[in-house]
């Protein structure tokens, strides 16, 4: 990992402190970031799609993959009852194989972060909350700020932000940088600890693939913990090529300045193949860094029943079906 | 089995960390039974050799024997030639619309039998599966399908009102894309209404007998296409054979400059695709993450036995260090060893002789004071393996940075100007291909117009696809294959219909 930290792209000595002096530097530095190729970018995520994982590789992808979860609810209809079964069911997913792993976190709306809390107390089982006006991201900034003191008053360990992507495809680079600083200054606890910030760039949105390693380098200089593709409230959300991307730039800008920051795919992830691919992405990309909850999540909802049906699979060598896992 | 010597130093297993893949091999029984040995298919039969000696063909990956085949003698040439010159006059004569008939159906069966195919070609080539599988196939059948739509269309190809086909090609190909050449030589024979005699390639015959039952399957009159198995002394009984209309040879230049002595002369037409050292050059504001992508699929791609292989790296001095980190980064990731394996990226050099010859040139690059580099990684104990390999600090004068290795070797050269990357790109014998790896647009189109190279890919490299024309300068060859271009070397372009 050392040898790229030298030369990796905007290493100056290590410190990016001057890149948001102002407008103009921060938009030549994003713009000096090496282009993307879409055909090559597409071509080498498809490649990867094509990796085999089968019998113990599977098996210890699959229990990585579970451990990995952001299991979610984002719903204007979620009810504290909804919520509840939701953690118990990433407290202990498979009701049959107390051996299957808890998931990573629950993620929640901010009103529902102390129902949460309280369901988790005493486990390892984060909890994350959507705040910023999410997901449009369309409120002025106290309001954002608001929001996400409120959910980290109720006892949120991690926040997802929406970046403004108005602000960020009119070029107004500064400004959501700006914001990203602020909402991390709100992260922050009375003990001196904060949430974990993930930011969230809805990729769908930012149309080309040059914008998304913009907006992740952006991102990753505000101070993101995480970078997460999309809210899974549009139409297109994680794809393959842009995690790669964003993890070929979370590679380099650790390579820059020695701040590892993780990665979270999110929205359309929904069987056991597609969350291989993406393990297969991060273990040929960054290798067993980043191969952890700690630096990579699944943003999903339905991905953990596909899961846990072919686990079950892998152990009693017969498909069960839907009946054989819980629906929350 | 241990023919080959140990090319490197032991080094410690590379596992994959926390996420090893298990194994995934294909099975190899899918490749359908494989003789033990093998005649020539003349005349929509296959025939024993007239003489007694026979070759053997092995797994590469293994080193064991696959299957006996005979060495052609010049009375199996002939005996071939004859067959195709009899069936020339009807076959010629079919309607273009009935010759397309046989060749979609060709193209329907090869994709229909492409697991068979795949899997006999890594086994008899060393290549791994994945490639086979995703590319070779595809491509094999998209030639017979694209060539089969020309057939009824040659008036209207833009060689004259009424071209005519040349009589019967002799082809002889070689064992880096087995079936691949043989789709790129055969599929616009057939099309233009010649019939074909084809030698392949004496360690890779096995596909081509499998295509000839394709053939029968597929109804393709007899004596159409006739396959006659041999070393190099069989392809010079074929070339040289009198009643011969047409010469296409895919192989080392000095075998083609052979042939070209040898036709020198006669009536014969001759297409040549010889040999190649390209240049793929990364200009400072590339897309750095696709150009290791395509420096990597530019030399490592079927173990390097590509003619167009991007195997001199002209990388800008700017970006040199950090193209190379991210390049060594990205080699390491590279998995080495079974070709059956679905996860392999890189299979066994295709024979000792071969693996001899890139051996010879490393240590040659290594002697003249290029840097040697290899990722850790282990190589299986049986076969012929090579790591993938990279030169830094290669000189122009060094021979690494002129011989055609034919292998996983990559010679890193650097440039300061465009005009420089042309020069040194440009400074050699051959001119097959060449890659531009640069966001800007205006500098792809002034650099593509200066290289002297058939083929020159933009922020991309090694893509194939049968309406591009490939072909040669200089000591690469001439005559184009695929594309439009791909018919002319089997049509008479200068008759007259009067």
């Amino acid at each position: 990992m050392s040898t790229l930290a030298a030369n990796a792209p905007g290493a100056a000595g290590g410190g990016l402190s001057d890149v948001a002096a102002s407008e103009a530097t921060l938009r030549r530095f994003l713009h000096g970031l090496p282009g993307v190729d879409q055909v090559g970018l597409e071509s080498r995520a498809a490649t990867l799609g094509t990796r085999s994982i089968k019998t113990t590789a599977k098996a210890l992808a699959i229990d990585l993959a579970i451990s990995m979860i952001d299991l979610t609810t984002l719903e204007g209809a979620d009810t504290v009852g909804k919520v509840r079964s939701l953690c118990a069911k990433g407290l202990g997913p498979d009701p049959s194989d107390r051996t299957a792993p808890r998931v990573a976190a629950i993620c929640v709306y901010p009103d529902m972060v102390a129902t949460a809390k309280e369901a988790l107390r005493g486990s390892a089982v984060q909890v994350a909350s959507v705040a910023t006006a999410f997901p449009s991201g369309r409120a002025g900034l106290p309001v954002k700020l608001a929001d996400t003191a409120e959910a980290v008053a109720a006892g949120a360990d991690e926040i997802d932000m929406v970046i403004d992507r108005g602000a960020f495809l009119s070029g107004r680079y500064l400004e959501v940088f700006e914001e990203i600083r602020a909402v991390k200054a709100a992260c922050a606890r009375p003990d001196g600890t904060a949430a974990h910030l993930k930011v969230i760039f809805e990729t769908g949105e930012l149309q080309t693939y040059d914008n998304v390693r913009r907006a992740s380098w952006l991102a990753m200089i505000a101070g993101a913990d995480f970078i997460k593709t999309s809210t899974g409230k549009v139409a297109v959300n994680a794809t393959p090529p842009v995690t790669l991307l964003m993890l070929e730039a979370v590679r380099d800008f650790r390579a820059a300045t020695g701040t590892q920051v993780g990665v979270k795919p999110a929205g359309g992830i929904r069987t056991t193949k597609d969350a291989m691919k993406y393990l297969v992405m991060v273990n040929e990309t960054l290798g067993d860094d980043w191969l952890s909850p700690h630096w990579f999540r699944f943003g999903a909802s339905s991905l953990l029943n596909d899961l846990l049906m072919q686990r079950q699979k892998l152990s009693t060598g017969r498909y069960s079906g839907p009946d054989y896992v819980t629906v929350d | 089995m241990a023919k080959t010597k140990k090319t490197e130093t032991e080094q410690p297993l590379r596992k994959g960390g926390l996420f090893a893949y298990a194994p995934a091999p294909e099975s190899p029984a899918a490749a359908g039974e494989i003789a033990t040995s093998y005649g020539h298919f003349v005349g929509g039969e296959f025939v024993d050799s007239s003489g007694s000696e026979a070759l053997k063909t092995v797994n590469p990956a293994t080193g064991q024997v696959l299957a006996e085949f005979a060495q052609g003698t010049e009375e199996d040439v002939d005996r071939a030639v004859k067959a195709a010159r009899a069936a020339f006059a009807d076959w010629s004569a079919l309607p273009g619309s009935e010759r397309a008939k046989y060749l979609f159906r060709i193209a329907r069966i090869v994709q229909e039998r492409s697991r068979e195919l795949a899997v006999l070609e890594s086994i008899d080539n060393g290549k791994p599966i994945r490639e086979t599988r995703d590319v070779d196939l595809p491509l094999v059948a998209a030639h017979f399908f694209y060539y089969a739509g020309w057939a009824d269309k040659l008036d209207f190809a833009g060689f004259g009102p009424n071209p005519r086909p040349l009589g019967v090609a002799a082809q002889v190909i070689p064992w880096n894309f087995p079936l691949l050449m043989l789709a790129w030589k055969v599929a616009p024979a057939l099309a233009t209404g010649n019939t074909v005699v084809l030698k392949p390639a004496e360690t890779t015959p096995l596909t081509a007998l499998r295509f000839a039952e394709i053939c029968r399957q597929a109804g393709l009159p007899t004596g159409v296409l006739n396959i006659v198995t041999g070393d190099g002394r069989t392809g010079a009984a074929l070339t040289a054979h009198p009643d011969v209309n047409k010469v296409a040879f895919t192989g080392s230049t000095p075998v083609g400059r052979a042939i070209a002595r040898q036709l020198a002369g006669s009536r014969k037409k001759l297409s040549l695709e010889l040999g190649g050292k390209a240049a793929n050059i990364v200009f400072d504001d590339a897309p750095l993450d696709q150009a290791v992508e395509g420096i990597v699929d530019g030399i490592f791609f079927n173990q390097g036995h590509v003619c167009c292989a991007g195997s001199r790296l002209l990388v800008q001095e700017s970006v040199q260090d950090e193209l190379l980190d991210a390049l060594k980064r990205r080699m390491g990731t590279l998995r080495v060893g079974d070709p059956l394996d679905k996860n392999t990226d890189i299979g066994a050099i295709n024979s000792a002789a071969q693996l001899a010859r890139i051996t010879e040139l490393a240590e040659a690059g290594e002697r003249e004071g290029a840097e040697r580099w290899a990722p850790e990684c282990e190589l299986p104990g049986a076969g012929y393996w090579f790591r993938p390999t990279l030169f830094t600090g290669v000189s122009q004068a060094h021979r690494i940075a002129r011989e055609e290795v034919f292998g996983p070797v990559l010679s890193v050269l650097t440039f300061r100007t465009p005009a420089e990357a042309v020069e040194k790109a440009n400074n050699t014998p051959y001119g097959l291909s060449a890659g531009i790896w640069t966001e800007k647009g205006s500098r792809i189109l002034w650099m593509a117009n200066r290289l002297r190279a058939g083929v020159v890919w933009a922020n991309t490299f090694n893509k194939f696809d049968p309406t591009s024309p490939f072909g040669g300068y200089k000591e690469s060859g001439y005559g184009r294959e695929g594309g439009r271009h791909g018919l002319e070397p089997y049509l008479n372009v200068e008759a007259l219909d009067v």
